[in-house]
């Protein structure tokens, strides 16, 4: 009877402002969140979601990907100036006297039916090759962490505009309506790592700040303030929010003010990540296989193979856009070393996520990137040894991988010189491959703008070109 | 073809009718190929436009304001001053009606979080609903803007829009002090600085004749912005960025324009070209900054910023010093006979010397028996590394001369010891003096004085801390990190590097010294910005330096390489002379001490001298010797007191508070226009200049920051006044007359109300002289607005008004809006009783979730030192703002990192928010505390209790249904805490801030919950 009661008090409150009653209301009431204007998807999406495995601090592209056998006869030799055409170089190296040349320490071979080039840092990934597709022929602006990282993932070098996944949650909107739309979450891994990230690698710019990404806390609670306090149990909260809502409702009804509804649905939806957001976490009922699959990392929280697992578990969920960021690749000196380290965190989990998404069928509409904010360079950052050297940030050439929703398997686009130091085929700017990821998921990345500061923005700035190559 | 044919023509005529209404699509405009379309409606507008004559004015915000004739009303008993009569007048154009006034309760809330952002007390309540006087709401209103709290609440958007912050960005985003500043900003809004004294002193305060300290920190506005740390960036790539964040950030604080578009080509939409961004950016490109700064700490130039309490302890200390130093002169005065005894009692004795002892880290006298006297420090850092307990491979330290026999040679202070290009002396793992540390900012200041007899112009390495080897040398020097003394191509050379070229410093002689002879070399460095502030002594005479490298930015230090003498850097650069009497002091030793340390005379030769002809550090020298062997307790007193206040002056200063500010160089740096806007295209070389659409500089001003900053401030300017008062506006009613409050060129909003914003604008800018009221004031602004009848009518919504103008744009009902970040957490402490009111000092670090930093933060500040205590109750403003982590229970209501200047404000409603409100601690200790008050202070029956937090929070009392759910709500916790003790005890810990005095505990536990749902309630977060 009482329930009854309740739900015809709220039948009243909700028909005030015109909305049917349950959960359709409280979805109702956060569609109206302001979305982009116009028709979006602006045509048939081939992926439904992202994963955006980003490998903070410039991955070294002669290690892992791009095999330059040629390099051995200039071993230690000068770079020839001819090469490096006076591009600028990160103050890090400027004052170099000399900048030999350091051919990779690493052996490479060639995979699968596209018989991709993969160094032996790499064994699982090389297994996958015929599932992902190269870009040897990255590049961008930037020559520093902060600048490189921020033009990647907003398009611009300075704080102030909103990531890739906020443009992506303004276009489309969520689909799972008890977890956030744009998730983030962060890896250190055996190196260590110095190299920070930043909120605005997220952060929503200029957008409302809901379209922000979520960062997963590794905590004991993975969404901030998550958890109940201590003291408060889950029949505690729920009596709470049943009498915060008939409270919030008489104001509703004395002020008439439509924040006070979408208050009362955003603590819903609070009620429900309290138990959505547990439940993705709680790994204790996968397989034994799962963990296999992901390897020895897979069971310790804040690995960036536990936190694949929680990928494929959110692209399970509809969550839109998932982003990783494995920090520790900035090898400026024991490059072999400590990159060694960083394949052991990565490569088993990265492979594993696309083949886990490949047998759940789920590879077909979620687009997956693997990548970072730069190369390195050719030549040894220190002094170079039989078995040491260092590189440098390098942004005129790198490689990153894409697998899945939209694009073509088995491909490698693009070639670099016989340095890996410029591009000699088809050059793809950071602007392109953001353009190229919108365009998987059915938007054009020159309609999708917002305005701010008496001007239209979007995330490509006034660039970016698809990498039609590369399309499915 | 003529502008008049496009236009004026009339709509058959005219070729702009023809081309957007072509149906051919070559003709179309704007171009097909263009995604750019205009829809009919824009068509239509244009057409109408053309038919009517085509006028054509400047855009609106560009003419200068005026102050219209106030519009005719119908309802005439509703204005209560000049803004309602422009409201009301297009409220009857609309066929509205303004609201009722709210209540009492609902305005002094709405005044009271307007005014100091935090909530009214009962008593506050009481009294207001009891005055019965006509002006009691003018009274509040007064009683609030005189509260130190406004200048607090003002500073919360100023800091948004002037991108405080307490770290500096970017990828390292260490640590800064800048809260000199910030607390300049609570100041100048309490006294209520007229404003445009407020802008001139941010702008230009350091070029005011006769600027005062305040004046001088005020602008450090410009410096707010993020700085750049990373290492192997291009630093002229940041200097100019910093330079553009000053433009654009000025630009849209004081003029709500959209400058920046005009960066990199000619502004798209407003009159702003290419070059007259860069004539603008002009004015501020002239401080001595570099584009790479420092890791930790603030960068140059900044300066000491005393506060007046510390100014005036300065003063005194000043006038002890100079007490102190007269009576020390009558005391030497009254000992001047004791001292000729003395010295004339002197024995011959060729190695009889005085030297300074004071602060002297270690002697060694370098004879070939020498044994170091090294003198423990407070400073551990200086010290031999010790053994950790658990170091299995430690080492000591074998101290010595090593590689060789020293062999003695006659030296000015006795006996020296000949180095041979193989030995040298090893002191051992000391002296690592560091230039910043990751966890401080501390000023190491250190002197070494030696003397060198350099057997040729090479003679190598004098002392060293660095390793003994080299891989690579520029002219003759080793490239290798460190630093070290050296005598190499006649010169003597004084090395600091961490990394050679790109961070360290590094000077040398100008003038060469002549070999084979005795010299004495005297290294001073005072621990900061070591560009300006190293100097070499030779002789006792100050060196001309030629500095090869300086810019240093990173912290670094080398405990585990030993302190060498005659070596470092490799086998080539051992020393090949003679050396004698190494002293390190840990202070900048007094000009006369350096005289004393370069006099080579031993005290008997210069007692025989007659007094007028002994040189000044002979004199001190003897003079000191007597002090010290023969000198009265009184005088050996009175130079002590002398010693002590000098020293005791110099702690002072360096725990002064440091804030980064502007100061011109001398001759200013050239600017450019910059392609694409790109540091490395500079094109022609640009003068200082105003944008031509503005008005012009009038003449007799400078042309430099301070002329720009006065004629910005001036009535006349066009958009001064507007934007100020907009973003007063925006603040009382949570949208500004125009909408873009950043933007007032043509692509943002027209105004709502643009009489009115002039209005208000002049009225503002000049003031009422009629009235005696002054131009500028900020509180008189504010107090017009929030008195009118627009401000106070009730903030309820009908359905059809809500319909009609969902964003209350006409002002038909009151403000209605959640609360800033700020004043949500600041209210919680203050109805809790937890808030701890001390205006200013350095930021705070309240609760935060642990790891925070952890996850992402740069290697070495990934800590975050959580206070104990008050400063985990401060207001929210003093709360430590990292930009690139920000604090979260700010981040998730809308607070702006800062990496940028915000004026807008941004408002959202997410779940996040509600998970803060529920579980973060702040909020459950805050309810935890209220429910104590609740106890204490609400009554004896839980009806009462709780109307009584409802009214403390809400400022209503609640209804009778409200009473009632929120009695069923604490009755069931009461329950279920019966049921489970554990759980109440559970709640109760949570946060640092005990419960003081006798409670039943779960009684307490259901109180708390019950506080917590009324902080939770919608109208809690919300003005309305």
């Amino acid at each position: 009877m009482k329930e009854l009661n309740n739900l015809l008090t709220r039948r009243h409150f909700f028909s005030r402002f015109g909305l049917g009653i349950g959960t359709a209301a409280l979805v109702s009431l956060l569609k109206n969140d302001l979305l982009a204007d116009g028709q979006i998807p602006h045509f048939a999406p081939k992926a439904k979601r992202v994963i955006y495995l980003f490998q903070a601090g410039g991955p070294s592209q002669l290690d892992l990907w791009d095999y330059k056998p040629q390099l051995e006869k200039y071993r230690a030799q000068n770079l020839p100036d001819s090469v490096r055409g006076g591009q600028r170089l990160t103050g890090m190296t400027s004052f170099q006297s000399s900048f030999p040349v350091a051919p990779s320490l690493f052996k490479f071979a060639q995979y699968g039916k596209s018989g991709a080039w993969v160094s032996d840092l790499m064994p699982h990934t090389s297994k996958i090759v015929d599932q992902i597709s190269f870009i040897k022929s990255m590049h961008t602006e930037q020559i520093n962490h902060d600048p490189a990282q921020t033009f990647a993932l907003t398009g611009f070098q300075l704080a102030g505009r909103p990531s890739l996944g906020a443009w992506i949650s303004y276009g489309l909107g969520s689909v799972n309506k008890n977890l956030p739309s744009f998730i983030v979450m962060v890896s250190v891994g055996r190196n260590g790592g110095d190299q920070p990230l930043y909120d605005r690698l997220w952060g929503s710019g200029f957008l409302p700040s809901r379209y922000q990404g979520v960062k997963f806390h590794n905590g004991p609670d993975p969404v901030l303030y998550l958890s109940n306090p201590p003291g408060v149990s889950k029949q505690v909260r729920r009596q709470f929010l049943d009498d915060l809502s008939q409270l919030n409702e008489i104001n509703a009804n004395e002020y008439g003010d439509p924040e006070i509804p979408s208050r009362i649905a955003r603590y819903e939806m609070a009620f429900q990540m309290q138990s959505s957001v547990p439940d993705l976490t709680d790994l204790s009922k996968e397989p034994e296989k799962t963990f296999e699959k992901y390897g020895p990392d897979a069971r310790k929280p804040g690995t960036f193979a536990f936190n694949c697992i929680l990928a494929r578990r959110l692209a399970e969920r509809d969550v839109r856009f998932i982003q990783l960021f494995h920090r520790g690749w900035d090898q400026h000196g024991g490059l072999p070393k400590n990159i060694a380290k960083q394949a052991l965190d990565t490569d088993q989990p990265s492979a594993a996520l696309i083949q886990d998404l490949a047998e759940r069928g789920l590879l077909d509409d979620t687009l997956v990137i693997w990548g970072g904010e730069f190369g390195r360079t050719v030549y040894s950052q220190g002094k170079l040894t039989a078995d040491d050297y260092g590189r440098d940030h390098h942004p005129r050439c790198f490689t990153v991988w894409l697998a899945g929703g939209g694009v073509k398997p088995g491909l490698t686009i693009g070639r670099t010189d016989d340095f890996s130091y410029n591009i000699a085929d088809d050059p793809v700017h950071a602007h392109d491959l953001n353009a190229t990821i919108l365009h998987c998921l059915g938007i054009d990345h020159t309609r999708l703008t917002y305005k701010s500061q008496g001007r239209n923005f979007r995330l490509t700035d006034v660039h970016g070109n698809l990498i039609n190559q590369i399309l499915s | 073809m003529a502008a008049g044919q496009s236009f004026q023509a009339g709509p058959d005529e005219s070729e702009l009718v023809k081309r957007i209404t072509s149906e051919d699509e070559l003709m179309r405009m704007p171009p097909v190929s263009s995604t750019h379309r205009l829809t009919r409606d824009e068509i239509g507008l244009l057409v109408e436009w053309v038919r009517q004559g085509a006028q054509w004015q400047k855009h609106w915000s560009f003419i200068p304001p005026q102050k219209g004739h106030l519009p005719a009303v119908r309802l005439n008993e509703w204005p209560k001053n000049e803004i309602d009569a422009f409201i009301l007048a297009r409220l009857e154009s609309e066929g509205l009606q303004p609201s009722p006034e709210a209540d009492r309760a609902t305005l002094i809330r709405r005044l009271s979080f307007d005014l100091t952002g935090l909530p009214p007390t009962l008593k506050e309540i009481d009294d207001f609903q009891s005055d019965k006087s006509a002006n009691a709401y003018e009274k509040v209103v007064d009683r609030l803007l005189a509260s130190t709290r406004f200048g607090e609440r003002m500073a919360f958007r100023w800091l948004d829009a002037a991108r405080y912050a307490d770290t500096n960005g970017y990828q390292i985003d260490g640590d800064r002090y800048m809260w000199r500043w910030r607390d300049w900003v609570i100041e100048s809004f309490n006294q209520n600085k007229p404003y445009d004294k407020f802008v001139v002193d941010q702008l230009a305060g350091d070029l005011m004749p006769g600027a005062t300290i305040e004046q001088r920190l005020a602008t450090a506005f410009n410096r707010n912005h993020r700085i750049n740390a990373e290492g192997g960036i291009v630093p002229e790539e940041y200097r100019t960025e910093y330079v553009i964040d000053r433009v654009d950030t000025t630009a849209t604080v004081f003029m709500g324009l959209t400058v920046g578009c005009a960066r990199c080509h000619s502004h798209k939409y407003d009159p702003i070209t290419h070059q007259e961004y860069y004539r603008l950016s002009a004015y501020f490109n002239n401080i001595a900054e570099d584009g790479r700064a420092f890791d930790w700490g603030n960068s140059p130039p900044e300066m000491a910023a005393p506060d007046a309490a510390q100014q005036r302890r300065l003063s005194e200390l000043d006038v002890d010093i100079a007490a102190a130093r007269q009576l020390f002169a009558q005391e030497l005065a009254a000992s001047a006979d004791k001292q000729r005894r003395w010295e004339k009692s002197l024995k011959p004795d060729s190695n009889r010397h005085w030297s300074p002892e004071e602060d002297q880290l270690i002697h060694l006298s370098l004879d070939q028996s020498s044994k170091p006297e090294i003198k423990r420090s407070d400073k551990s850092r200086h010290n031999r590394v010790e053994k950790k307990k658990d170091d299995k491979n430690f080492k000591p330290d074998v101290i010595g001369f090593k590689d060789g026999e020293p062999q003695p040679v006659p030296a000015p202070t006795g006996q020296g010891t000949k180095f041979d290009g193989k030995l040298y002396f090893d002191l051992g793992r000391i002296g690592d003096f560091r230039y910043k540390s990751t966890s401080e900012d501390f000023k190491e200041r250190f002197a070494i004085s030696i003397w060198i007899n350099p057997e040729s112009g090479n003679a190598g390495s004098i002392i060293t801390k660095m390793p003994d080897k080299a891989d690579e040398h520029e002219a003759g020097m080793p490239r290798t990190g460190g630093w070290g003394l050296f005598f190499m191509d006649g010169k003597v050379h004084f090395n600091m590097v961490r990394e050679w070229g790109y961070d360290g410093y590094r000077a040398e002689t100008e003038n060469s010294l002549p070999v084979n002879q005795w010299h004495h070399v005297m290294l001073l460095f005072d621990g900061t910005q070591p560009y300006n502030r190293v100097n070499l002594y030779v002789d006792g005479l100050r060196q001309t330096l030629k500095i090869n490298q300086g810019n240093f930015h990173l912290y670094w230090g080398l405990p585990g390489t030993p302190l060498r003498i005659g070596a470092g850097g490799g086998a080539d650069m051992r020393f090949k002379g003679a050396m004698n009497d190494l002293r390190i002091y840990t202070r900048i030793p007094e000009d006369d001490e350096i005289a004393v340390l370069a006099c080579r005379e031993p005290l008997d030769k210069i007692a025989g001298k007659d007094a007028p002809e002994r040189s000044m550090g002979e004199a001190v020298k003897l003079r000191n010797a007597f002090i010290e062997a023969e000198g009265s307790k009184e005088l050996k007193q009175s130079n002590q007191r002398l010693r002590d206040l000098r020293s005791e002056k110099q702690r002072f200063e360096d725990s002064l508070p440091m804030v980064m500010i502007m100061q011109e160089m001398p001759d200013p740096r050239p600017a450019y226009l910059l392609k694409r806007g790109s540091y490395d295209a500079p094109a022609e070389k640009v003068e200082r200049g105003v944008p031509a659409i503005l008005p012009a500089m009038p003449p007799g001003l400078p042309n430099n920051r301070l002329g720009l900053a006065v004629w910005l401030a001036g009535p006349e300017h066009p958009l001064t006044s507007r934007v100020a008062v907009n973003r007063i506006w925006q603040m009382l009613f949570g949208t500004g007359l125009v909408k873009t409050t950043d933007d007032f060129g043509s692509q943002g909003e027209l105004p709502s109300h643009p009489e009115l914003l002039d209005w208000l604008a002049v009225d503002f800018s000049r003031g009422a002289p009629g009235k005696g009221e002054a131009a500028w004031d900020l509180k008189r602004l504010i107090k017009k607005i929030v008195t009118s009848a627009a401000y106070r009518q009730s903030s309820k919504i009908s359905t059809q008004l809500l319909q009609r103008d969902p964003e209350n744009r006409l002002v038909a009902r009151g403000p209605r809006f959640r609360l800033p970040a700020e004043m949500i957490r600041d209210q919680a402490l203050s109805v809790a009783g937890l808030l701890v009111e001390k205006i200013g000092g350095p930021s705070v670090k309240p609760y935060q979730p642990e790891g925070l930093y952890k996850d992402m933060a740069f290697g070495g500040l990934t800590g975050y030192d959580r206070d104990k205590g008050e400063g985990l109750w401060r207001r929210s403003l003093y709360t430590f703002w990292k930009r690139t982590i920000l604090s979260p229970n700010m981040a998730v209501f809308d607070a702006s990192a800062r990496e940028f200047c915000t004026v807008r404000d941004t408002r959202t409603n997410t779940p996040l928010q509600s998970l803060n409100l529920m579980n973060d601690v702040t909020y459950i200790e805050a309810a935890r505390m209220l429910a104590g008050r609740m106890i204490n202070e609400g009554g004896e029956k839980p009806a009462q209790r709780i109307a009584w937090a409802f009214r403390t929070v809400t400022s209503r009392p609640p209804s009778e249904k409200e009473l009632q759910v929120l009695l069923r709500n604490f009755d069931k916790q009461l329950a279920s805490y019966n049921a489970t003790q554990k759980e109440s005890e559970k709640l109760l810990l949570i946060g640092e801030k005990r419960n003081q005095g006798k409670f039943n505990r779960i009684e307490l536990a259901a109180y708390a919950l019950t506080a917590s749902l009324i902080l939770n309630l919608d109208e809690a977060v919300t003005k309305q």
